[in-house]
């Protein structure tokens, strides 16, 4: 079944003449309350038991259909409730960090409700472990698992409030107009949704069905639409989690060990500390030595003053060359298939360094635990499994606790896990106190999570122009996927078309797909190594092997002679993947001549029911790379990017187009400059002055995304998916412009380091006192 | 307990707390001004970047006890009230306008630099360079950083 075939062999109910209903129901609530029931909801395409040699996997069934599915059985509990005062809110379960998704909700709910989008609040919901996998934020997933129900909870409210406005208005509701949250007779007679919010209340929960707007008369889907936070966040009242004003929840830190994942033994000096000015607490917790106190500043100094004996972590002693020997002892043999005369191979071999997924908040989270119950706040993307572990960490039952979901400052993967409210909790039961707990950024980048080091080897053959065989072997060091998602590969496996295969490799075959005809196609991954704290960052396998992919890709283009972008317009699946390639070639004026160590490079990436082209030129002349700047890096400069990118559906073009922006920013990073060293037992990198993340002076001058006409009228995934086809775009890029071929990434890991490593003990440097001098 | 005092945002505060204690968490810990955000206490990410007498500068590398009676903090709760009219400051309207912020969290650094790099580039008589662009420290972990320079210049234009 070609990729075309499998999606038209979808059912396309909403554009059918006679248009579909979907159930939902009413609830009984003092005004109006609808929620959306999907049990007869749009059905993904079965997964085919028997594959044909051709399709992966992931062609047929993905990780998205595996995320969407498991929300199923519990998505009729989103609800949508109208206000007396006229507005309309929704508490969305799912965790914001930037991604927009309180803002594309707010559209969803607005559209059909004939509400604006100002009048729609959307919060995040607390944990709610009635929702089972229905509270995971990951895999890019949000808008394609909630844009029925959401729609449908908003279309149930809005047909009550038709029914209450006829009879307040004496007319047939098929004669009223519902606008701006107005209801119109045709005699000019009208009442707002407010008046109507009590009158339209069900006593008693019932269920309804509804019809939804057809996509052609949409009025706020698809329509560009600003962050509906943007004056909070430029007037500094958006609150994160260390703004809020918990009582009594005062600043804590923890003084960690030396070596990752060191343990403390004991406190040499805990009343010298405890004597400190502003300290109130000191307590040995599993991690390290936590400190409570009046200000940030004075519990820095007594974590800084703190002499602890510490235990060894599992990986002391431990530098980079230990962890790849290891990868490449466990790599997977490639297997030579039988090749006719005259075929020839391609055979490439990358490394991808550790890389840190700190956000710029870090990790953080208030914890106010009493002997009966325990209250949590925090930037949480699987709060059920944070609620469940806290809970048993606290040796509580898990109805007395309570955890809060508070935006994040970023995520990036990192707050998939709670790894500082689980340390909260248990630091804030030791102490009996509230406790405000942020990670210094030296650990948050230390010791927080990483993306994990990787090495991903590629044999390809061909013959003539064709391609007959692609294998990819990856081999990483183990993903940590104990934030949900492990259980709900295991709630969902019946229905996988991959087997019995492990977590990690299903998640690997669901995310995986080569848009290209390559003949025999075989990737897969196998891991190693679980001693460290790891996470996905911003996609989980797919910028690396991605550029992997697109490398030989170009290597294979040129030994056939042809051009890097007729030949993978030549070789793409499908059309989507042709017309993306064709924009950004056009947009970006592929194959103009440029000077002498300079380049164009392009790429292309399939996931999450969409696919993007990327197109870069990079700058890799000395003047360039050796720009001088201070507590930074320079190297090659990205001078211009162009990015088109086709999620079938946009449901807010400019969400869309910033989450690409974000994701062409860390694609130059993976490609360039970012990655952790790790020698004799811990990572060197301690702060954003070691830790090279895209910083303006790498910025591309020339930014731009052109987001894709609809293709399919179901929206796909936008907030990992820039990352993989920069990344490659850059890589091969970069092989153009200096006639080499990067295998290590970032390209600069081996370099020697651009900066002097902080202390490990203490483990936290001080502020320094030049700020008014040095800006 | 020593005593501290000096301008936040057009009002006198007065503060009892150690001399050495950093300015961001006077500001944060002790006054409850959470616009300044922490991001690495060390000078380096910006997240905290506020204004002292009109210049830019990272409150999380300033004791308390270095500031003189006189001297004007400015943060981004104060930003509005030193552009005329009711409204914010231009620099936020571009903010707004281009809708820069993601996450939101290095924002407040990002307006307070920006303010501060027209200030400064007016100071040398002249306008912003895609070199100053270049030259801004702040980090955004969430890649704005086309949209900060594209408001950054808009910004400028409306102050």
């Amino acid at each position: 079944m070609s990729e075309t075939a499998a999606r038209a062999a979808r059912p396309r109910t909403e554009a059918d003449p006679g248009r579909r209903r979907f159930l939902g129901y009413l609830l009984a609530a003092p005004t109006l309350a609808a929620a959306a029931d999907l049990s007869l909801g749009t059905a993904t395409a079965p997964p085919a038991l028997a594959l044909p040699s051709g399709p992966q996997p992931a062609e047929v069934y993905d990780l998205n259909d595996m995320l969407t599915d498991a929300t199923r059985p519990t998505a009729n509990l989103i609800t949508v409730v109208v206000h007396e005062d006229g507005t309309a809110s929704f508490e969305l379960p799912r965790s914001e960090n930037g991604q927009g998704i309180m803002t594309s909700s707010a559209m969803l709910v607005a559209e059909e409700l004939d509400l604006p989008v100002s009048k729609v609040r959307v919060t995040l919901a607390d944990a709610r472990p009635e929702l089972l996998f229905n509270q995971l934020t990951g895999g890019s997933n949000t808008t394609i698992s909630t844009f029925t129900p959401i729609r449908v909870a908003a279309a149930i409210a809005k047909q009550e409030l038709l029914a209450a406005a006829a009879i307040v208005l004496s007319a047939e509701v098929e004669s009223l107009e519902a606008d701006a949250g107005v209801i119109t007779a045709p005699g000019g007679a009208s009442v707002g949704y407010g008046q109507l919010a009590r009158r339209a209340a069900a006593t008693s929960t019932r269920r309804v069905d509804v019809t939804l707007t057809d996509r052609a008369d949409f009025k706020v889907i698809g329509t560009p639409h600003n962050r509906t936070d943007a004056r909070k966040a430029v007037t500094g009242r958006k609150e994160f989690t260390l703004d809020l004003q918990v009582k009594g929840a005062r600043p804590t830190m923890v003084c960690r060990a030396p070596t990752l994942n060191g343990t403390p033994v004991r406190v040499r000096n805990k009343k010298k500390v405890l004597a400190m000015p502003g300290i109130t607490h000191v307590a040995k917790v599993s991690t390290g030595v936590a400190v409570r106190g009046k200000t940030f500043g004075q519990v820095i100094r007594a974590v800084r003053a703190l002499d602890v004996e510490w235990k060894d972590g599992p990986v002391a002693g431990q530098s980079d060359a230990d962890v790849l020997a290891e990868l490449r002892a466990a790599e997977l043999p490639l297997a030579v298939p039988a090749l006719p005369a005259g075929a020839k191979t391609v055979d490439a071999d990358f490394t991808f360094w550790f890389r840190s997924n700190s956000a710029l908040e870090p990790n953080c989270a208030i914890a106010d635990v009493r002997t009966d119950r325990a209250e949590i706040w925090a930037g949480l993307k699987s709060p059920i499994t944070a609620h469940e572990e806290i809970a048993t960490r606290l040796g509580m039952t898990p109805d007395q606790v309570t955890v809060h979901v508070v935006q994040g400052g970023g995520s990036f993967g990192r707050k998939l896990f709670f790894d500082a409210a689980l340390e909260a909790a248990e630091i804030s039961q030791k102490m009996r106190k509230p406790v405000k707990l942020m990670w210094h950024r030296t650990d948050d980048s230390r010791v927080g999570r990483t993306h994990p080091m990787a090495t991903s080897r590629i044999r390809a053959t061909y013959a003539g122009s064709e391609v007959l065989s692609f294998e990819q072997r990856h081999t990483s060091v183990v993903t940590d996927n104990s934030h949900g998602l492990g259980e709900l590969i295991t709630a969902m496996s019946a229905k996988l078309p991959v087997g019995e295969i492990g977590f990690a490799q299903t998640i690997f075959a669901l995310t995986q797909e080569v848009p290209y005809h390559y003949g025999l196609v075989d990737q897969q991954l196998d891991e190693t190594d679980s001693r460290f704290n790891t996470g996905s960052m911003r996609n989980i396998y797919s910028p690396d092997t991605c550029t992997a992919r697109e490398l030989v890709t170009d290597q294979l283009a040129e030994a056939m002679g042809q051009d890097a972008f007729a030949f993978r317009r030549e070789h793409a699946k499908d059309d989507r993947a042709r017309a993306v390639l064709a924009t950004v070639a056009e947009v970006g004026g592929w194959g103009r001549r440029m000077p002498a160590g300079t380049a164009q490079g392009i790429a292309l990436h399939k996931e999450y029911k969409g696919l993007n082209a990327c197109l870069v030129e990079i700058d890799c002349r000395p003047a360039t790379v050796d720009r001088p700047v201070r507590d930074g890096v320079t190297g090659p400069r990205v001078t211009k990017v162009v990015m088109a990118v086709d999620v079938g559906l946009a449901v807010n073009p400019r969400g869309l187009e910033a989450q690409m922006q974000g994701g062409i920013m860390d694609g130059i990073a993976l490609a360039l400059t970012s990655s952790l060293h790790l020698r004799d037992g811990h990572f060197l990198e301690g702060s954003w002055d070691n830790y090279f993340y895209t910083r303006q002076w790498n910025v591309p001058p020339e930014v731009e995304v052109v987001v894709m006409p609809d293709t399919t009228g179901e929206p796909g995934g936008a907030g990992e998916f820039g990352v993989a086809s920069t990344f490659a775009a850059v890589a091969c890029a970069y092989r153009r412009a200096t006639g080499r071929t990067p295998t290590e990434f970032p390209i600069n890991h081996r370099d020697p380091l651009a900066f002097k490593p902080k202390p490990t003990v203490p483990p936290i440097p001080q502020s320094p006192t030049n700020g008014l001098r040095r800006y | 307990m020593p005593k501290h005092s000096f301008l936040l945002n057009g009002e006198r505060v007065t503060v009892d707390v150690d001399d050495d204690v950093r300015l961001l968490w006077v500001l944060r810990d002790v006054l409850g001004v959470t616009g300044p955000k922490y991001g690495c206490g060390i000078n380096v990410c910006k997240a905290c970047t506020s204004h002292v007498n009109g210049r830019a500068f990272n409150p999380c590398s300033v004791k308390v006890s270095a500031l003189d009676r006189d001297d004007e903090i400015t943060t981004i709760e104060g930003l509005p009230g030193t552009a005329p009219g009711p409204g914010l400051h231009p620099m936020q309207e571009a903010w707004i306008d281009r809708d820069v912020a993601q996450c939101g969290y290095c924002q407040p650094g990002q307006v307070m630099a920006a303010v501060a790099l027209v200030r400064q580039v007016r100071r040398e008589g002249r306008s912003i360079t895609d070199a100053d662009l270049d030259g801004i420290r702040n980090i955004c972990r969430c890649g704005t950083y086309a949209r900060i320079r594209e408001a950054v210049r808009q910004g400028e234009a409306a102050m």
